[in-house]
């Protein structure tokens, strides 16, 4: 083991990202400090409803992750969120949560297959697939929220706490260390490592590549499936266009995070971090009452500045 | 006549570090005009190094280069085109969606108004195909749609249109077949004769004793000794290569009882490629794949392996019907695949060693679905030490591996499989002499367990050498099955050849 | 001229066959088709998301993605629904620095891919946010006082536009009858697209773009000026977006910085590039490509107006054809017989 502290490479993005949190939230608290003689960025209670909110970014983007590490991306979140949020209102009682789930799966297999057997490239299929969901949606609903509600459940899941910590955070937990551990910990997980680094050489070692992606998308829409319930739950019914703001966020979360965005390479910590600085972010900017325009400005320099920061790609992935 | 030789290139004490490795040490080296100067060394010698220096890839950490007497800084492959030193690298520079005419002149093309003037550029790439006696290439032809034979040439044919003074040549044979070889051949001569210098290099020793009038051998990064054609025997030069004696070069063969077969092909049908492949290989054998390049050998071998999708015929494994449907099918029946290129079909290159081993094999690793930690440390070290692989840390990416080793990680992972039946794509190609070694000792060892080896070579003498049988096939089947003392070079070359005129490679 | 382009993209062939075929029979089903108001309708509603196709079409030959394409878009509409006021000279100095200001905004993009080493997706992803921020900055509520003799000249025919301006005897003139009735929405459309990319295409910068799409590590060892092209490639399709934005805002009379409408852009220019028979691998394909592609898109909303289709499931069909055509383009892939060719 290495006596000094040294950080590899690949950890690099991940503690630059922690670093960066902090100094979000210590500029926040430094604005409030000033404005307002107070410093709620510091408040637990504040902390633990930020992070709650968090939760639906950071679900799916654990699911979304598992597709980028294998090279491919997922953009039918949006729309497999809301479809999930949806059936599972309109199913409600005790088969609200599986109904919603199941449209996490199918959509996923559907996904899945079309970018494995077909070989259509994911980033035009899981397009088309988000269309044809809202279509679907649009066309089931009449184009207005559905006017069923959630479940309690869904409601306890999402906008409740135990022992003042917020469900939601446990999910999140839950579904964190179940990705993180299916990452690192089984051969499932070394395999979509592999398939995303090199395709050709991880089929040619005896990996059902094919099944790998399958999973993987399986994995990604069953988040976004997770996601919508637990957003529907938040705000007790599901609405148009409710996945929409969470796709790009998503996306810019797992590459903050390290992850490597044609695949092979990252840590779902990394992810982890990249949620936590995203939400921060878009707190920060609300405490400080920043118009839209500025927010867009901000967002979009900070993942550059960080992505600059964190350093050179390695030359063409062949 | 030659004209007077003058010195086209010299270096004078470079030297090359890439962070604590030294590639080249207090390296002095001329080449002259009108001569084709071959370059000998194991993989890590540092001829690649020395050819990027050459050629404007590289600059030298210490010492300068002189060209045609004047030291000179090449920044950029392009300055070093500019004074007449062009490179036909290992790894080809063609665009595969690109016609031939456009990759010949992809950078210089012969312009109209500042736009690329395209009839000009197809009626050039015409005249120099022919010039190098490959007039049925048609200059608008896909790169993708050509074999890599005439890749090859197209590659050759692109450095010949820069005029050069100095053409460099890296491995560049070892994908020509038939009369291309030739004609490469003719080529360095013609070159020689027009006062221009070569400089090739190649593992290839009789094409090195062949085409070169000076040779020089690198090993560990130094220049050991620069010696005109016939001042050294084959053995003195293998030995100032590897720096030690090599007694034998093969493993004996040892006599061997007949046994059923284990792996047989009836009648194996694919595509354009395989036209009724007939094969048995018996157990505790090794059976070689001969023949021309493109007759169908690496098809043969992803058609056993379950790569290939619509095979037509029979397939048997210890005499029971066998459908290879994939390649993970097959692993589980007991085959293993080392196949043509590792970088892009045997390793993911920036995974760790570790997890380049592990791959095939996490079943036997896991509990359940987790990873057992401590079996697959057990199973990384042993990998490792049968294979002798000269790694770190096994966490380190495998890229950073000399070619030789890797190749080593790619046999490993496999062997942790404890296959039956173990194919082999020309897994030689590009491989250091005491690597080579290595790999047929290993493959002796597992034929003497009762294991069976299908290996496919380039290389007549590796076929000779290792093979207790021989296939040659040709346009898709098996025309002839050597053996024993009827297995020659002569006799390799004739059923190669089919007996026939030469027909398109 | 035209068939070896044909023969060699097997995708832009059944594009342009299938484009053809449906834009035909539109015409025949619709009660006024083949008449010049038809047309200068269709090619109004599909000038700008050309644009921006042509525009997706330069990054993804390289292989990667511009993501800020509607985003520029947008913010060329909103920066030229300010210049483009004032007398003939002002507005056609008003037009050349929109222009400017898209292509200066590409060659950005272009300079944090290259010199930033950050891959294409996510860069443009987060330009497209400063771009959009900027964009709201200019106009937080829709706005703009563009000429109107200049919105109705572009965006008629040539007949209408000869009358606006007293050219060629108000439009009478005779040698400007069998053009009069070209919507001239589509000729401004053909001559920045034949007039621009096609001599870009035969330069060797052009041919570096294919060269990089196709096997950038060997572009490189052919000594080919990858830097240069790839930080030109994003720089055209910043041309090419505030094209489509300066002829948006002409259009509307007015700059939207509207998200969601740039984000359907963006998305939609994608699906056009993809229809277009481009590769999203890079490497195969054009700008013309994507100007049928574009018109596929375009052309099947159009049949959802006169079939009267329930809009409720106008999103559906949209969704189902997207899918449908690009799946057929796997049919192919489902005939190729040596599976580690699927993975390129």
């Amino acid at each position: 083991m290495n006596t000094q502290f040294s950080v590899s490479p690949e950890n690099k993005p991940i503690f630059i990202a922690l670093g960066f949190t902090l100094v979000i939230i210590l500029i926040g608290t430094g604005y409030t400090l000033i404005t307002q003689g107070a410093a709620p960025m510091l408040m637990p209670s504040y902390l633990a409803q930020q992070l709650q909110i968090g939760a639906f970014l950071g679900v799916c983007a654990a699911g979304m992750m598992m597709v980028i590490l294998l090279g491919h991306i997922d953009l039918s979140i949006p729309w497999t969120l809301t479809a999930a949020a949806m059936m599972a209102t309109t199913v409600g009682g005790p088969w609200a949560i599986p109904a919603g789930l199941a449209v996490g799966l199918i959509v996923g297999l559907f996904n899945g297959l079309g970018v494995s057997v077909l070989r259509i490239p994911s980033m035009i299929f899981t397009l088309g697939v988000d269309t044809a969901l809202r279509g679907l949606m649009v066309a089931h609903t009449g184009g207005f929220a559905p006017q069923t509600e959630a479940t309690p459940l869904m409601r306890f899941l999402a906008a409740d706490r135990v022992l003042g910590i917020p469900v939601a955070l446990f999910v999140w937990a839950g579904v964190s260390i179940a990705i993180a551990g299916l990452l690192s910990r089984t051969g499932f997980g070394k395999a979509v490592y592999a398939t995303g680094a090199k395709e050709s050489a991880a089929f040619l070692s005896g990996i059902r590549t094919k099944w790998v992606s399958v999973g993987a998308f399986m994995i990604s829409s069953l988040c976004a499936a997770t996601a919508g319930i637990l957003l529907a739950g938040y705000s007790a019914k599901a609405y148009q266009g409710m996945g929409n703001p969470y796709l790009l966020p998503a996306i810019a979360a797992v590459v903050l995070g390290g992850t490597h965005i044609l695949g092979g390479r990252g840590r779902y910590i990394g992810t982890l971090i990249g949620v936590i600085l995203i939400v921060f972010l878009n707190s920060v900017l609300s405490i400080m009452q920043m118009p839209e325009a500025v927010r867009q400005i901000i967002y979009g320099t900070v993942i550059i500045g960080m992505l600059l920061v964190y350093g050179r790609e390695t030359t063409s992935r062949n | 006549m030659t004209k007077a030789k003058e010195e086209i290139v010299a270096l004078r004490d470079v030297s090359r570090y890439f962070g604590g490795i030294t590639a080249l040490s207090g390296v002095d080296f001329t080449c002259h005009s009108a001569s084709v100067h071959g370059i000998l060394g194991e993989n890590g010698a540092g001829k690649s190094t020395l050819i990027k220096i050459l050629s404007g890839v590289l600059k030298p950490s210490a010492g300068e280069v002189l060209v045609e007497g004047r030291p000179v800084t090449y920044r950029s492959t392009a300055e070093a085109v500019r004074d007449g030193i062009v490179c036909v690298f290992q790894e080809l520079s063609l665009i595969p969606d690109l016609s031939v005419a456009d990759n010949i002149y992809i950078d210089t093309p012969p312009k109209r108004f500042g736009l690329i003037d395209r009839r000009a550029q197809r009626k050039q790439a015409v005249e120099l195909l022919a010039r190098l006696n490959a007039s049925e290439v048609h200059p608008d032809t896909l790169i993708r749609d050509l074999s890599l034979s005439r890749r090859q040439i197209v590659e050759i044919a692109k450095a010949l249109a820069k005029s050069p003074k100095l053409l460099i040549l890296d491995e560049a044979t070892s994908a020509l077949t038939g009369k291309d070889v030739d004609t490469v051949y003719a080529l360095l001569s013609d070159l020689r004769a027009d006062g221009v210098a070569s400089v090739f290099i190649s593992h290839r020793m009789h094409e090195v004793d062949a085409l070169c009038d000076r040779l020089s051998v690198f090993r560990n990064g130094q220049h050991i000794e620069t010696f005109d054609k016939g001042e050294r025997s084959d053995a003195e030069i293998v030995r100032l290569m590897i720096g030690r004696e090599i007694s034998a070069q093969y493993p004996p063969k040892p006599k061997r009882q007949p046994a059923p077969p284990a792996l047989e092909v009836k009648n194996l049908r694919w595509e354009n490629s395989l036209k009724g492949v007939n094969l048995k290989v018996k157990a505790g054998e090794i059976h070689g794949l001969g023949g021309l390049d493109g007759q169908g050998h690496k098809e043969l071998l992803l058609a056993v392996f379950g790569a290939l999708k619509g095979v037509e015929g029979e397939i048997k494994l210890h005499d029971k019907p066998f459908r290879p449907t994939s390649p993970a099918a097959c692993k589980k029946a007991g085959l293993a695949l080392i196949p043509e290129d590792r970088k892009t079909e045997g390793l993911m290159l920036n995974l760790s060693i570790r997890d380049n081993l592990l791959l095939p094999n996490y079943a036997a690793v896991s509990r359940g679905p987790i990873i057992d930690s401590r079996r697959a440390d057990d199973a990384v070290r042993d990998g490792v030490t049968r294979l002798q692989i000269k790694a770190g840390d096994t966490a380190n990416p495998v890229e950073t591996l000399s070619g030789g080793n890797q190749q080593k990680v790619v046999i490993a992972k496999w062997m942790m499989l404890d296959p039956d039946i173990v194919l082999l794509n020309d897994p030689t190609r590009g491989i250091d002499v005491g690597t080579k070694q290595e790999i047929f000792r290993l493959m002796r060892e597992l034929a003497d367990a009762g294991k069976t080896i299908l290996f496919y070579s380039t290389d007549y003498a590796e076929l000779i050498g290792c093979c207790d049988r021989v296939s040659i096939l040709y346009d898709g089947a098996v025309v002839t099955v050597l053996e024993g003392d009827a297995l020659t070079e002569d006799a390799i070359v004739a059923a190669s050849l089919n007996m026939h005129e030469r027909g398109a490679a | 001229m035209i068939a070896k382009p044909l023969r060699r993209n097997r995708g832009f062939a059944a594009a342009l066959i299938l484009f053809l075929v449906l834009f035909v029979v539109y015409h025949i089903l619709h009660p006024r088709g083949f008449s010049t108001a038809v047309f200068i309708q269709n090619a109004n509603e599909t000038v700008a998301i050309a644009f921006v196709a042509m525009a997706q079409t330069i990054p993804v030959l390289i292989g990667g993605l511009d993501l800020s394409v509607g985003a520029v878009m947008t913010l060329t509409a909103c920066l030229a629904s300010y210049l483009v006021v004032g007398t003939p000279a002002q507005m056609i100095f008003g037009m050349f620095l929109t222009l400017l200001a898209g292509t200066t905004f590409g060659v950005m993009n272009g300079l944090i891919v290259v010199f930033g080493r950050i891959q294409p997706i996510i860069a443009t992803l987060a330009t497209g946010a400063i771009a959009m921020g900027l964009a709201l900055l200019l106009r937080p509520t829709p706005g703009g006082d563009i000429d109107a003799d200049l919105n109705w000249a572009l965006t008629n025919s040539v007949f209408d536009f000869a009358e606006t301006y007293g050219l060629a005897d108000d439009g009478n003139a005779a040698w400007l009858q069998p053009f009069a009735n070209i919507p001239v929405p589509l000729i401004i459309l053909l001559v920045v697209a034949f007039g621009v990319w096609t001599p870009f295409k035969r330069t060797v910068t052009g041919r570096t773009l294919y060269a990089i799409g196709s096997a950038e590590s060997a572009a490189k060892l052919s000594g080919l000026p990858v830097r240069r092209a790839k930080i030109a490639a994003f720089g055209l399709a910043g041309f090419f977006a505030s094209c489509g934005g300066l002829y948006l805002a002409i259009q509307t009379s007015s700059g939207n910085a509207d998200i969601t409408q740039a984000g359907a852009y963006t998305l939609n220019s994608i699906a056009a590039v993809v229809l277009g028979g481009t590769s999203l691998l890079g490497g195969i394909g054009g700008a013309i490509g994507s100007l049928v592609g574009t018109g596929i898109l375009r052309v099947i909303s159009f049949y959802f107006r006169i079939l009267s289709v329930d809009p409720l499931i106008q999103p559906l069909i949209e969704g189902l054809v997207l899918l449908a055509a690009v799946s057929l383009g796997a049919l192919r892939t489902l005939r190729i017989k040596n599976k580690l060719e699927h993975f390129r």
